[in-house]
């Protein structure tokens, strides 16, 4: 499990980094949200084994909220497949890839993965925050070809 | 009755660690207040001040989220299962 104290980073392959981006790109100007389900290494390092991409329970440009059912359905397949929900992406449509305010005040688990793509420029961006107790740590996103 | 709730990794610290809890009620109402009874740190992952459900809290009733079936009202059976799941929220 991570903690403020390990560095951890996000191992994700080329192709769900891609589906992440054509799932904010398909959404403009709407914010995406999505679900990563996947395995955190005892130091922290989380794979991500499979992307979700779920509805904006919001349909906003300005908020996110992913949708319950979809939420329980990508649970319980991680669960059958022997892995666990271990964070969430969604898309910044006008600002960068960075937490909001308000990101940071509703993010539901201190150790799961956050990562935005921020289509405010002309090539999308992707990052990937640790958040616990109000505070934002940027980890590493390793590509895996 | 007897039904399963299933806990999500962010409220396992107030369980013990165990991901699934067996409570007994004949409401979601009265499970969740078994579960505060069997696991005290719940009562604030769980209700409001005023007794009701946290909305950044999403409960499944089997397949079907209990806000639409009576929120805390909501009846439960011996085989049911209860999920809880954090709502996940955010934005620019």
């Amino acid at each position: 499990m991570s903690n403020g104290t390990v560095a951890t980073v996000l191992l994700i392959g080329k192709k769900l980094l891609t589906e992440m981006v054509a799932h904010a790109l398909q959404e403009y100007p709407l914010e995406a949200c999505g679900l990563l389900a996947g395995t955190v290494g005892e130091a922290g390092h989380a794979e991500v084994a499979s992307v979700q991409a779920t509805g904006n329970a919001a349909r906003s440009a300005r908020v996110y909220e992913v949708e319950p059912k979809a939420m329980l359905r990508a649970d319980r397949e991680a669960e059958a497949s022997g892995r666990q929900l271990i964070g969430v992406y969604h898309s910044h449509t006008h600002t960068d890839a960075r937490p909001s305010p308000t990101d940071i005040g509703q993010a539901p688990d201190p150790d799961w993965h956050y990562v935005l793509v921020s289509l405010r420029d002309v090539h999308p961006s992707v990052r990937s925050w640790n958040i616990r107790d109000g505070k934002i740590e940027e980890e590493p996103v390793v590509l895996q070809w | 009755m007897s039904v399963a709730v299933r806990f999500p990794t962010v409220l396992r610290p107030a369980t013990g660690g165990r991901a699934t809890v067996a409570a007994e009620g004949a409401t979601v109402g009265e499970v969740f207040g078994d579960l505060i009874r069997q696991h005290p740190d719940l009562k604030t992952q769980l209700l409001t001040d005023e007794g009701q459900l946290h909305r950044h809290l999403n409960v499944f009733l089997n397949d079907d989220d209990i806000r639409y079936l009576g929120k805390l009202d909501a009846k439960v059976g011996d085989s049911d299962t209860l999920t809880l799941m954090p709502a996940v929220a955010g934005g620019a």
